[in-house]
Formats: structure tokens, sequence, C-alpha cells
């Protein structure tokens, strides 16, 4: 039953990214693209995205987390850092590159599989080796790590 | 480039869908939507039991247009420009950073940025700026 409501939970989540336009690259590089505000051409659709999905999140979470527990788990795993540390800021750094390259986050490119175009799943292929490689080099010994160690999925 | 239409109710809607589903899913597992933290742990080394689950979530994203191209019998337009040794590169940095960083635009930008964190803003204003960087180079420096 769970699984059944998680695929449930991520087909709801796709169809936003359909209905919103984040599933097309070229609307994410036109939001992306600043130099389009004068010239006329800057789409500021993936604002309302944004300003929509924060809306429902916010007032969502704050009923939600008043809840004693989830529905199908044992407690609520909320993320607990709240240092900004060196990686924070270069992951994101690197991730926005990516995204201003191929106009693809990972829930559209995902998404973009479904569509079913070559060039999605080659983007995510590769995608899913960075996810991999990031695992990996977050998890060698001290000695080898190029920035301080924690926990490379903890939001 | 290719022009694409202003959408500002569609967008608004698609993004109060993707919140909603966030905040199903906080309610029904108890954890953050955040895609890359999800991908990323279809993948060894597993830390707990909700592989099922996590892989259910990510067949929901990719059967979406399946969906919607059964229910209203097409597709809204995908245009993607890059040519395949963009799209390897790009692939590889977005995977990559969005681990490093904990995070993507789901789970910092929605998530993090609905429970007020410090680190998911820092990590939003530092993927926009980028990202925004990064066309800026490719579509107006040479």
């Amino acid at each position: 039953m769970a699984i059944l409501i998680q695929f449930a939970i991520g087909l709801l989540f796709g169809i936003g990214l359909i209905v919103s336009g984040m599933s097309n690259p070229a609307k994410v590089l036109n939001f992306l693209d600043v130099a389009g505000i004068p010239a006329g051409t800057w789409d500021a659709s993936l604002a309302f995205v944004m300003a929509g999905a924060v809306a429902v999140t916010f007032i969502g979470f704050s009923r939600v987390l008043k809840l004693a527990r989830p529905f199908f788990a044992d407690r609520f795993y909320l993320p607990t850092r709240k240092d900004i540390d060196s990686r924070v800021i270069a992951g994101p750094a690197i991730f926005g590159i990516g995204w201003g390259l191929a106009g693809f986050c990972p829930g559209p490119a995902l998404t973009a599989l479904g569509f079913g175009s070559a060039s999605a799943f080659i983007f995510v292929a590769a995608m899913l080796a960075g996810m991999v490689l990031a695992r990996f080099v977050a998890q060698l010994p001290s000695s080898t790590r190029l920035v301080a160690p924690a926990d490379p999925l903890e939001t | 480039m290719i022009a694409t239409p202003f959408t500002p109710m569609a967008s608004l809607l698609g993004g109060a869908l993707i919140g909603l589903s966030a905040v199903l899913l906080m309610w029904a597992t108890g954890r953050i939507a955040g895609v890359s933290g999800i991908a990323a742990r279809l993948f060894p080394p597993y830390e707990d039991r909700e592989f099922a689950g996590r892989l259910a979530f990510v067949a929901g994203l990719i059967a979406a247009p399946i969906l919607v191209r059964i229910v209203s019998g097409s597709l809204p337009a995908q245009t993607i420009a890059a040519g395949t040794p963009v799209l390897i590169v790009a692939g590889l940095l977005t995977g990559f950073g969005a681990v490093w960083g904990s995070g993507c635009t789901s789970g910092h930008g929605v998530c993090g940025l609905s429970r007020l964190s410090l680190r998911s803003l820092v990590a939003t204003i530092t993927f926009m700026s980028a990202g925004i960087a990064t066309v800026f180079v490719m579509r107006h420096w040479g």
C-alpha cells in the first residue's frame, strides 16, 4: 500500500512538472536568460512554479508536521544541519552550471524519460553517474577528501 | 534559442501540484521530496530499507507523461537543444553537484525554502546564480 501511494505521489509530482512547464528545458533556459528581460524574450513562468510550490509546501508542512508521526513511518526524518559549509555552496554551484547547460534539473530530467526522447536518456544516465560519483568521493578516507566531510544527502 | 510563451497560470497550478506532492510525501513517509536524494539513494551504499518506496516515486515521475498522453491525447512541447557532449557534461555536473550540495531544486528550492532553512536559501541562491551565469556565457559570449 505504502509503495502504491509513493508511486501516486511521484506521479502527481511529475504531472506538476509537466503542467508547470518545467519539463521543457527550453522554458527553463529562457527563464535563466536574464539578458532576455530587456530583449523581451525572458520567460518568467518558472518564478510562478516556485511561488506555487513553496506556498503549498509551506502551509502543508506546517500542518503535517503537527501530526504525531507520518502515516507509513515511525517518525519524521527532517534535515537537522544548519551550518553553511563549503559543500552547500560548491555543490549548488556545480549543479547550477549543469542546469544552465542543458536546462534539466533532476526531477524534470527523470520525467523527461517518459517523453521518450533519446536526449533525456543520455542526460539521466550521466546524471545518475554523477550522483554515484559524488557519494563515492564523499566516502573516501579523510586524507584524500577535497573538502570537509558531511552526509552528502542531507538537505 | 526557441521562444517560449509566458504561462503564469499553468505554472502556478503546476507548482501547486508539486507542492502538494511534497506535502503528501511528508505526510506518508516523513521524508523530504528531494528528487536528487531519492534518485541517488537508488544506488548503493544503502543506509535504510526505503528502496522500494523511492523506486516507486521515481517510477511515478517517469510515468507522468505517459499518463498525461493517455488522458489528454498529447504532451506539451519539450525542446532539448543541447547536443550529446553537452548533455553528458551537464548531466554529470547536475548529478554530482546536486548530491554534493545535499539537494536540488526540489529538496532545497521547494522543501528547504518552505522550512525556512538558511542552508537551503544559500543553496538556492547559489544554483540560481550559477544557472543564470552559465546561460549568459553560453548565449551571449563569443
